[in-house]
């Protein structure tokens, strides 16, 4: 095992910047979307709900079906990776920004906008910085669930860690399997556990 | 004839799904410079009345004018910036400082620093604390009394001329209630505005109220002097609210 990435590290190293390529890329889009979404949210219950309700549907959706439905559309590889990471992303984010968001005391929202905030100043000056930890939660488990959902990427040619799992799988060599599934747990736990740390320092 | 400074005109509100009114068809009509008490249990339509006046409710029917103007016709932001408003949650912003919290919307009016620093220190003072003390203090560094005095202060924060406090010491414990009560009459005598305090504490309305409305199921049941309701309950629900409080002084007596 040690002797195959001491031999290719090459072949361990850039599958895994490519993860981390397609995670920053995906939490980039889905962060800019979300925000946009969640702040269209405040101004209206029903919409807000109806987003929620329809990327709940598409977060049932198996991932690999999800790849599959939209090779058609827009082909094999990363950008099809990138689509489908960001519709699940935003499950995970708008729900938990929304839900953040509410847990804000009422008492203060009233105050707040009693004394005559508009929804816009209620949002950044209130709700944001005293919830900024839940809606931290939310990017951090979207994090970790992008890591996971990225592995399998590879099936559509995406690249990434999956794709040294891929290949393990169909020459049956379980050094690739095992370097594979320790690399992509290892990204999601060390991810994860750092992103802990700064979420508790919130 | 005098500006009225708040009118309610045949003013009814039904929550949705709700079977009954919460307001039932209200007329009040309210001078420049009066301290009212709106008094009522929980469950009158006391607390939905005020929410009317700076549109946190919408009437259902009927309408609100202040100073003559139809509040129907005023943008609800401005109108809320110009109405100060406290609720007995208080409802600090516990990320902010004091100074903060105060000068939130002199902050958004983009007042300049000086004069914002000057408005804030004032009113730190007018609330009877000390500013140069609690300026850089977080709501949750103080007691409840004072994050009510604050609550004023920031209520109180662009000078509006009308005020409206549901329940603003209904937290608060006997003796800083106390204290508090005799506070908002001395800052309502010195500034020439108009009060609308919701309670369901006879004593405090009847204390504070210059006029007292008494509300029972969404109606206005009596809307009068402390002196001439005592004189002359307007109903039955009336003579028994006063009856109870008698009662409660017997109590007290007894005990002497």
């Amino acid at each position: 095992m040690i002797e195959y990435a001491l031999e290719y590290p090459d072949k361990l190293l850039y599958p895994l910047l490519e993860h981390i390529q397609m995670l920053v890329i995906t939490l980039m889009i889905s962060l800019i979307l979300a925000a946009f979404l969640t702040i269209i949210s405040i101004y209206s219950r029903l919409l807000s709900k109806t987003l929620v309700y329809f990327f709940s549907v598409i977060y049932a959706v198996p991932s690999i079906a999800l790849f599959a439905l939209l090779i058609p559309l827009t082909g094999l590889g990363k950008t099809t990776a990138i689509i489908v990471l960001v519709l699940y992303n935003q499950y995970v984010l708008l729900r938990n920004f929304l839900e953040g968001l509410d847990e804000v005391d009422p008492a203060v929202t009233e105050a707040a906008t009693g004394i005559g905030m508009t929804k816009m100043q209620l949002l950044i000056k209130i709700k944001i910085p005293l919830s900024k930890r839940a809606l931290f939660t939310g990017i951090r488990i979207s994090v970790v669930t992008t890591i996971g959902i990225a592995t399998i990427a590879a099936f559509i040619n995406a690249g990434g860690l999956g794709s040294i799992l891929n290949d393990g799988l169909r020459t049956v060599n379980t050094v690739k399997i095992l370097w594979g599934s320790i690399l992509a747990a290892g990204l999601a736990i060390v991810t994860n556990t750092i992103l802990s740390k700064f979420e508790r320092k919130l | 004839m005098t500006q009225k400074a708040i009118e309610f005109h045949n003013i009814s509100k039904k929550f949705k799904h709700a079977q009954y009114y919460a307001v039932d068809k209200v007329n009040l009509s309210i001078e420049e410079g009066e301290f009212i008490t709106i008094l009522g249990s929980s469950g009158s339509g006391k607390t939905t009345l005020l929410k009317m006046v700076n549109k946190l409710y919408e009437p259902s029917q009927g309408s609100i004018s202040l100073f003559g103007e139809d509040i129907a016709n005023i943008d609800s932001i401005r109108l809320r910036r110009k109405i100060g408003y406290v609720i007995q949650q208080i409802g600090l912003f516990p990320h902010m400082t004091i100074a903060q919290n105060v000068a939130t919307i002199p902050k958004l009016l983009q007042w300049n620093k000086k004069k914002i620093n000057d408005r804030v220190a004032y009113l730190l003072n007018l609330v009877g604390l000390d500013a140069n003390d609690f300026m850089n203090r977080y709501p949750s560094q103080l007691s409840g009394g004072q994050q009510q005095r604050i609550g004023l202060a920031r209520a109180l924060a662009v000078d509006p001329k009308i005020m409206l406090l549901d329940e603003p010491l209904g937290a608060v414990d006997a003796i800083t209630r106390l204290s508090l009560q005799e506070e908002l009459l001395r800052i309502h005598g010195g500034l020439n505005k108009t009060f609308l305090l919701v309670t369901h504490d006879i004593n405090e309305a009847f204390k504070l109220g210059s006029r007292v409305v008494i509300m029972n199921s969404g109606k206005v049941s009596q809307f009068d002097t402390p002196r001439n309701i005592v004189a002359n309950p307007a109903d039955e629900f009336v003579y028994s609210l006063i009856e109870s409080s008698r009662s409660q002084e017997q109590f007290w007596e007894g005990l002497r």
